[in-house]
């Protein structure tokens, strides 16, 4: 054990300088390569993207959520069991709140993500079928016909990767951002 | 095809495609053969050795590498100790962010140094740059350490007899430099390509669209991501890890970080085939691995598709699964494909919380770290499996009336003893610390109201995970556990470091005595190790072993709770 120490303690500083240092910088050099609109970066509104927003008023599509609030310096889901009846009864009033905030929509239309939280708390995304059962909701308070909100939903939509992997969804931070741009 | 099917068959289908040459590539640098980034690596591992004093030419027997190995784990242990219990005063902290208690410290320490990565701690609030900077130093060299060690339980199942098995600090150094490295650095490209945060400044802030404040954190993500995939370390930059959309932001880094999980355990079974130019015991080995894998993946993922029973019964629609604790941009069945993955291998990265999945998704979850040899942790987890080929080995001997031999050795009561007490040494730390913490709860449920975060079933299933993932040095967790206190971070600390080296010295002794014993060429009386009907004992032992003794608890957890859903 004594023979290794100094060779150990050694060894240990100069991965210590390659790793930490060496393999950083260059990770760091690399980032500094990548094109604006693809980096972690303000868009010129000054958001980003990447991070969800908390949405809830009537005037806006709803995000998903949060067990924190979209707290993006503190992210997490909620951790809760799929039997736990607090939960439960949680799911159960939000069903509610979207009833009475969405009175033409009946409770089979409402899609799971908008009950549930997300496993960061600052989600960006929604589903398709999570922006359509807000229509109705946005078009009477924006007074805009419905159709013009689909046609929104519709261009905001991001098709799985290549069409072919993953799900389909929405930004929703960019679906309100379209929203506003209308009035 | 549903879209959502498609993704899992690619991203398993490009992690063999990718493992298959990397495999050989491995199998190059364990044998010292020439590759093509010999240029490069060639000048930088001589000026390691030559910085540290090292001559890397000194053959070691297999006692001395273990001696090797565990003195260089303790300087790194002390090291982290120190960064861990200073960081508020050290550099790199823009956000201010308080040293770690004592405990906590401890725990931290050991996760990362074990290559476990289970995390008491919120990377937001409860590290400084530098704090995620050391851990990601423990990051690449404690999954070295398990590749380094099982190149050496490779070169011992070489058909020879020889006590010299080649220089730990020498293998270390190469799988450090010549297989995480490059890996590393093209995954951290991606990311950053894809909006992963790199940068050193501190949070930033914003007036939301609704016109409220909100904090972002930042940070040397991409780096630290990279390698938190690629070595199955698990540990995350943000408190909830993969889910988090700037350590993960979207569908392709999903892919690139799910099959990151999964490159290297695959390619060091295809390593050792390229080593012992075995390849027919190779594909056994893997093919026992892919079956166990499939078996757990595919009920998962349907149960996680098909959404929370609970939730149904309320009228709701699931068309997209089980949605507590998932992504939009992954859904149900890259999520639980995800969960699979990451359990199998010791990584324990995750894309969706755990806690919140169905009931029998977490049940196989846990049957992964429990199993813990379907492809396994890098290294790591061929070493786990060698136990139950050698248990495999000694049980179809007896059952044909043979000496029991592999590769041509003999294996006898020493090697025996050895593989039986590593066999049942992770049942019992996990079955005994989930008791005792089980008893303190129901014993005084007042003063450790804090722990559980869910009545019933499945807050003992939240134990019953902590200590499975801390023994199998995965680091994911139920995490509604209120883990954060002395109790949790001594006892987790505790069992991961037991669970980490003794089923390292175990495997590596049985190996290196093995190795020394005289080779037997394989005649007519010889068990056959690379056949399927030796790939089926195997199984049927890790099914006995592992399996079976953990269904009782399995029963109280995940079992009770999926039936008193259905009601």
């Amino acid at each position: 054990m004594k023979s290794n120490l100094l060779p150990a303690i050694r060894l240990t500083f100069v991965f210590l300088v390659f790793f930490c240092g060496i393999y950083t910088m260059i990770v760091l050099g690399i980032s500094r390569m990548v094109p604006s609109e693809s980096s972690f970066a303000k868009t010129k509104k000054g958001y980003y993207e990447n991070v969800g927003q908390k949405f809830s008023q009537d005037k806006y599509f709803w995000s998903r959520p949060s067990a924190v609030g979209y707290n993006a310096a503190g992210s997490g889901g909620s951790n809760k069991g799929p039997t736990n009846p607090d939960y439960l009864a949680e799911i159960h009033a939000r069903i509610d709140t979207f009833m009475v905030h969405n009175p033409e929509i009946k409770k089979e239309e409402i899609p799971a993500d908008l009950i549930t939280a997300s496993g960061s708390g600052i989600d960006p995304h929604i589903s398709v079928q999570a922006a359509k059962v807000q229509v109705k909701r946005i078009s009477k308070i924006r007074n805009i016909s419905e159709d013009q909100v689909i046609k929104i939903i519709e261009t905001q939509t991001e098709k799985p990767l290549l069409g072919l992997f993953g799900t389909e969804k929405i930004n929703v931070l960019n679906l309100n951002l379209a929203l506003d741009n209308l009035n | 095809m549903n879209t959502e099917i498609l993704g899992v068959i690619t991203m398993y289908a490009i992690v063999v495609a990718l493992a298959i040459p990397l495999g050989r590539y491995i199998g190059k640098v364990f044998n010292y053969e020439n590759t093509w980034l010999d240029k490069i690596f060639n000048p930088i591992d001589s000026l390691f050795f030559k910085l540290s004093g090292i001559d890397p030419s000194i053959e070691m027997n297999w006692k001395q590498h273990l001696t090797a190995l565990l003195t260089i784990n303790l300087v790194w242990f002390i090291l982290s100790m120190l960064v861990l219990t200073n960081m508020s005063w050290l550099p790199l902290n823009p956000d201010g962010n308080p040293s770690m208690s004592a405990d906590l410290a401890f725990n931290t320490t050991v996760s990362f140094v074990t290559n476990t990565n289970l995390q008491h701690y919120s990377g937001e609030t409860g590290l400084s740059y530098l704090g995620q900077l050391i851990l990601m130093l423990w990051q690449f060299i404690s999954a070295g350490t398990g590749i380094a060690i099982c190149a050496v339980v490779f070169m011992a199942m070489k058909e020879r007899a020889t006590s010299s098995l080649g220089n730990f600090y020498s293998l270390l150094v190469r799988s450090c430099t010549r297989i995480l490295f490059p890996l590393a650095v093209i995954v951290a490209a991606l990311l950053a390509f894809n909006g992963t945060p790199m940068t050193f400044e501190g949070k930033d802030s914003l007036t939301t669209l609704e016109g409220e404040q909100q904090q972002i954190s930042r940070g040397p993500v991409a780096a630290f991501v990279a390698i938190k995939q690629l070595g199955t370390n698990g540990g995350g930059f943000y408190g909830p890890n993969s889910t988090n959309p700037m350590e993960n932001p979207n569908y392709f880094t999903n892919m690139a970080e799910t099959i990151s999980i999964f490159l290297i355990p695959i390619a060091m079974v295809f390593a050792l085939g390229y080593v012992l130019k075995r390849k027919k015991l190779a594909l056994v080995v893997f093919g026992v691995m892919t079956i166990g894998f499939l078996l757990l993946l595919i009920p998962s993922i349907y149960f996680e598709m098909n959404g929370n029973t609970a939730i149904t019964n309320m009228g709701i629609q699931q068309n997209m699964g089980s949605m507590e604790g998932k992504e939009v941009r992954f859904g149900a069945a890259a999520s639980a494909y995800w969960a699979i993955n990451t359990t199998c291998t010791s990584n324990g990265s995750v894309n969706a919380m755990h806690d919140s999945m169905t009931p029998l998704t977490g049940m196989f979850t846990l049957l992964g770290m429990m199993i813990n040899s379907f492809y396994g942790g890098v290294g790591v987890g061929f070493l786990n499996f060698y136990i139950f080929i050698i248990l495999a080995v000694f049980i179809s001997g007896l059952m044909v009336g043979r000496t029991p031999e592999f590769l041509g050795k003999k294996i006898e009561a020493k090697e025996m003893k050895i593989a039986m007490f590593i066999a049942l040494l992770h049942p019992f730390l996990i079955l005994v610390a989930t008791a005792i913490s089980s008893h303190l709860y129901a014993q005084d449920p007042t003063t450790y109201a804090g722990w559980l975060a869910n009545p019933g079933f499945h807050g003992f299933s939240e134990m019953l995970y902590e200590f499975t993932s801390s023994s199998a040095n995965n680091g994911s967790g139920f995490e509604g556990l209120g883990d954060n206190t002395p109790f949790w971070n001594i006892a987790c600390g505790l069992v991961m470091l037991l669970a980490r080296y003794l089923p390292i010295i175990g495997p590596v002794a049985i190996a290196g005595i093995l190795a020394n014993k005289k080779y037997i060429p394989e005649s007519n009386g010889t068990l056959k190790t690379d056949t399927s009907t030796f790939g089926f004992m195997v199984f049927a032992v890790i099914a006995i072993v592992a399996a079976l003794s953990f269904f009782p608890a399995l029963t109280l957890g995940p079992i009770a709770e999926y039936f008193s859903s259905l009601k």
